[in-house]
C-alpha cells in the first residue's frame, strides 16, 4: 500500500520519510530507502503524479545547461577566457563560442573581454567534473557597460523574473532602469536616474525577502507605485517579455 | 555508595535545556546555533566552493573540512588560547567523520565545504554539540543530504548510566569514577557516527548507555527538524 | 558587488546609499550585556548586519618589575572565519592585529581602565585584563562595532573572588564591578572620491579611498588616531573627519 506520508508544498529536512510503498518514485533530492522514499535535502516537497522531488530554498548556485548567467571574466587565456560564475566552478567562454565576428589569430583578446568584464552568457554544457562551456552567441547575450551588479538568493531568481517575465518588467517599466538577472543570482541594474536604480534595487530585495508569501505581485505593484509616484498599467505586464530567456 | 542525586537535580535521561536556531550568520551559505545547558554552539558553512590549494582537489568527490574553535572567553576557567591546539584539531576530524556518511560529495568534486564550529561558552559536550550543531548548519546550505545527525554525550557516573553530562559531572568524584561517552547517531538507521570513551566501563554499562544515546538522539532530531522547518516557514506557497 | 567605482561615488554625491542611508548615517546598533556565562564581562553588538563579540577574562599574575604597581590591560582580535567568506583559519591577519591594536590604543590611552586600581598586592600581585574581540557576521565597518563591543563588555566585567592569591571560579563573580573610568568610542569616517560617509557595507568597503579612524571620549577630546588607506588625506579633510566622528561618538555613546 503506497502512500504519501508528508503533505506536498511543505517544508522537508533531509532524512524525512516522504512516502511508503513501491509506486512513487524519488527524482532530485530524494531516494529510496527499501520501503520508504526519504528527503535527501531541506527543500520543498514537490509531488507530480507519482514523482517526488524537492525544490530547493538555499544553497549556493550550482551551473546548469541551458541557464543563462551573468558572469566575470578572471582570466584571458590563449584560447579564450575563464569566467567567475558565483559558483563553485569557473567556465572557460572559448575563442569559437565568443562572437558571430571573425576573431584573428593572435588578436588581443582582452580587447574583446577584458579582466573584470561581466558578460551575460548562456551555459551550454557541464561535465560530471562540473566543467563549463559558455557561449556568448546568442540573443541578448553581451558584455555590460556601466551600471551596477547586486547579489540575490539564486533560489528567488524565478521570483524575480516572474511568470513569462512579468516581475521583472514591471520593475522595468516602473522605474526605467535596464534589468538582466542571471539565473547564478547576479542581477545588473543601469539607468541614468541613481534614485530609481535604487528603487529598482529595493523592490528586487523586497522580492527576495518576501518571495515566498502569497499575493506578492500586487504587493510589489503597490511599493512600485508608492515609490515612483507613478501608475503602473496592467497590459504592459502582460506583453512584454524578458529579453533573455529564462 | 550510590550516585542518587544528579548534581544538579535533573532525572539520570534527561538532557539540560536546549534551543536551536537556524540561519544565524547572515554571510554565510547555512548556519545555526545550538545551545545545551550552557554550552552554546554556533556553526557556519562556506560552500561548495573552490578548493585551493589545487592539488588537493578531487576529480571525483568533493570535501568536507570541519574546524572546531573555541573562543578566547568560552572556557570553563581560565582563558583558551586563541589559535587551536591538538584537541582542536582532533575534534575537527571526529565531529567531520560523524557528518561524512550523510553528506553526498559526489555533488561537488574538485570543491569544499567548510564548517567552522565556534563556542562563546561551553559547560561539556561541545563536540556533540558540535555535530548537531552543524548538522543543522549543513542542512541549512542546501546540501544533499540522506539524513541529519544528532550528538549527545552519555556515561557513566559512579553506579548510573546518564545522559548529558555537565562539566561538574565529568569532574565527580567518587570511588567508580566517571566516564564519558560522546555518541553521534544517524537518526534513520541508528546507526553510530561518532563514538568515544574515557573511563572504565564494562561492556554492559556501554550497550546500556548506547540505548540510552538512542534515544536522546531521537529527541535531538525533532528539535533539529523544528529549528530548519521554522526558518523556512513564513508560508510555503 | 558595484561594476562602477564612479558609480558609488555619483551617487554619494547625491546623497545617495545603496540601502538608502545618507553619507552621514550610522546604521541600527544593538548592545547587549553578559552574553556569555564564561567569561567575566561579555557583549554583543549588532551594528546593521555586522555581529561582533567581545568577552573579558581577568588573570592574576605577578607585575612587570618595572611597574610594579600596575596591572596589565590586552585586547585581542579574531576575524573569525565563520564570519566572512574572505576570512581564512590560521595566525591573525593584517587586518585582524589592526582592529586589536587601534582598540586597544583607544582604551589605553583614555585610561578608561585605571591600571593602577589593578593592585591586588604591591609588587607581587596585580589583575591583567584580558578583553578579545571575535567577529560573527562581517557586514561592513568591523573595527567600530569592535571597539564599542570591547568597551561594553568592560563596563559588564566583575571581578572574580581570589582565594589565596588564586581565582576561585567555582565561587563566582563577586558583586564589585571592573572600574571604567572614561568612555572612549572609535569612529571610522571613510573616503572615496571626494566623499566622506561612515559606516560602509562590505560593498562600500571594498571601494575605499582612505579612512581615520578617531577616537574621542566625554568630553570630546581625542586620544587615539589611525589613517587607514592607500590614499592621503587633506588637512582639510581630517578637520571635517574628526567633527563627524566626534559628533557620533557622542551619539553611539548613548547606545551603550
Amino acid at each position: 500500500m503506497s502512500e504519501l506520508k508528508t503533505k506536498e508544498k511543505t517544508i522537508v529536512v533531509p532524512g524525512e520519510i516522504l512516502a511508503t510503498g513501491m509506486d512513487y518514485l524519488p527524482s532530485y533530492g530524494t531516494y529510496r530507502e527499501g520501503d520508504h522514499i526519504r528527503a535527501g535535502k531541506l527543500g520543498i516537497l514537490n509531488v507530480d503524479g507519482k514523482v517526488l522531488k524537492i525544490t530547493s530554498i538555499s544553497g549556493r548556485y550550482m551551473p546548469k545547461r541551458g541557464d543563462t548567467i551573468i558572469g566575470k571574466v578572471i582570466d584571458v587565456t590563449m584560447n579564450g577566457w575563464r569566467v567567475e560564475t558565483n559558483s563553485p566552478y569557473s567556465a572557460m567562454l572559448m575563442l569559437k563560442d565568443a562572437s558571430n565576428e571573425f576573431i584573428e589569430k593572435g588578436a588581443n583578446l582582452t580587447r574583446i573581454f577584458n579582466f573584470d568584464d561581466y558578460i551575460v552568457c548562456g551555459i551550454t554544457s557541464v561535465s560530471s567534473q562540473k566543467l563549463i562551456d559558455l557561449t556568448m552567441k546568442a540573443p541578448g547575450l553581451r558584455k555590460l557597460r556601466g551600471g551596477q551588479i547586486i547579489e540575490v538568493n539564486t533560489h528567488k531568481v524565478p521570483r524575480i523574473i516572474g511568470k513569462n517575465g512579468s516581475m521583472v518588467s514591471m520593475i522595468k517599466q516602473a522605474t526605467g532602469c535596464s534589468i538582466i538577472v542571471g539565473q547564478n543570482g547576479w542581477v545588473w541594474l543601469n539607468s541614468e536616474d541613481a534614485k530609481m536604480e535604487l528603487i529598482a534595487i529595493e523592490t528586487i530585495k523586497k522580492i527576495e525577502a518576501e518571495a515566498t508569501q502569497s499575493g506578492l505581485t500586487d504587493r510589489i505593484k503597490e511599493f512600485l507605485e508608492k515609490k515612483t509616484g507613478k501608475k503602473i498599467e496592467a497590459t504592459v505586464i502582460h506583453n512584454e517579455q524578458q529579453e533573455v530567456s529564462q | 555508595m550510590s550516585y542518587k542525586k544528579r548534581v544538579d537535580g535533573r532525572k539520570f535521561d534527561e538532557t539540560r535545556p536546549v534551543e536551536a536556531e537556524v540561519g544565524v550568520v547572515k554571510r554565510a551559505d547555512g548556519s545555526a546555533r545550538f545551545k545545551i545547558g550552557q554550552t552554546e554552539a554556533w556553526a557556519a558553512v562556506y560552500g561548495p566552493r573552490e578548493l585551493v590549494p589545487r592539488f588537493m582537489q578531487n576529480p571525483q568527490k568533493g570535501i568536507l573540512r570541519v574546524h572546531y574553535n573555541m573562543m578566547p572567553f568560552s572556557g570553563h576557567g581560565n582563558r583558551v588560547r586563541p589559535g587551536g591546539n591538538r584537541r582542536s584539531k582532533e575534534l575537527g576530524m571526529v565531529i567531520r567523520d560523524s557528518l561524512l556518511p550523510v553528506i553526498n560529495l559526489n555533488d561537488f568534486p574538485n570543491a569544499v565545504v567548510d564548517v567552522f564550529i565556534e563556542f562563546p561558552q561551553t559547560d561539556a559536550g561541545t563536540r556533540c554539540a558540535a555535530v548537531t550543531c552543524a548538522a543543522m548548519a549543513l542542512a541549512d546550505a542546501g546540501l544533499l543530504m540522506s539524513d541529519m545527525v544528532s550528538a549527545i554525550a552519555v556515561g557513566r557516573v559512579d553506579d548510573k548510566i546518564v545522559a548529558d553530562l555537565n562539566y561538574d559531572e565529568e569532574a565527580f568524584e567518587c570511588d567508580a569514577g566517571v566516564t564519558d561517552i560522546p555518541v553521534a547517531i544517524i537518526p534513520s538507521t541508528g546507526e553510530v557516527s561518532l563514538l568515544q570513551m574515557d573511563g572504565i566501563t564494562t561492556k554492559k554499562q556501554l550497550f546500556e548507555a548506547l540505548e540510552l544515546a538512542k534515544d536522546v538522539s531521537k529527541k535531538l532530531y525533532e528539535v533539529q527538524k523544528s529549528a530548519l522547518k521554522k526558518k523556512y516557514k513564513v508560508s510555503e506557497a | 558587488m558595484i561594476i562602477d567605482k564612479k558609480k558609488i561615488i555619483d551617487m554619494m554625491g547625491k546623497g545617495l546609499r545603496l540601502d538608502g542611508r545618507k553619507a552621514d548615517e550610522f546604521r541600527k546598533i544593538k548592545v547587549e550585556y553578559g552574553i556569555t556565562k564564561s567569561a567575566e564581562g561579555s557583549s554583543r553588538v549588532t551594528l546593521g548586519d555586522t555581529v561582533v563579540l567581545a568577552g573579558v577574562k581577568m588573570e592574576v599574575a605577578k607585575p612587570y618589575p618595572d611597574t610594579p604597581d600596575q596591572g596589565g590591560l590586552m585586547v585581542g582580535a579574531e576575524l573569525l572565519p565563520m564570519s566572512s567568506p574572505e576570512f581564512e583559519s590560521g595566525p591573525p591577519s593584517d587586518w585582524a592585529v589592526e582592529v586589536a591594536r587601534v582598540v586597544d590604543r583607544g582604551v589605553r590611552e583614555s585610561h578608561a581602565i585605571d591600571v593602577k586600581n589593578l593592585v591586588v598586592k604591591k609588587g607581587e600581585l596585580v589583575w591583567n585584563v584580558i578583553v578579545d574581540i571575535v567577529t560573527i557576521n562581517d557586514a561592513g565597518n568591523i573595527l567600530d562595532a569592535s571597539a564599542v563591543a570591547v568597551l561594553a563588555a568592560l563596563k559588564d566585567t566583575k571581578l572574580p573572588k581570589l582565594e589565596k592569591d588564586i581565582i576561585d571560579y567555582k565561587a563566582g563573580l563577586t558583586k564589585e564591578k571592573l572600574p571604567v573610568k572614561e568612555l572612549p568610542i572609535a569612529v571610522t569616517v571613510y573616503k572615496i572620491g571626494k566623499e566622506l560617509f561612515v559606516d560602509p557595507t562590505n560593498d562600500e568597503e571594498k571601494q575605499i579611498d582612505a579612512r581615520l579612524t578617531v577616537t574621542s571620549i566625554e568630553d570630546g577630546s581625542l586620544c587615539s588616531l589611525q589613517k587607514g588607506g592607500e590614499s592621503p588625506l587633506s588637512v582639510e579633510e581630517i578637520d571635517k573627519m574628526i567633527d563627524i566622528a566626534i559628533k557620533h561618538a557622542k551619539s553611539l555613546r548613548k547606545d551603550l
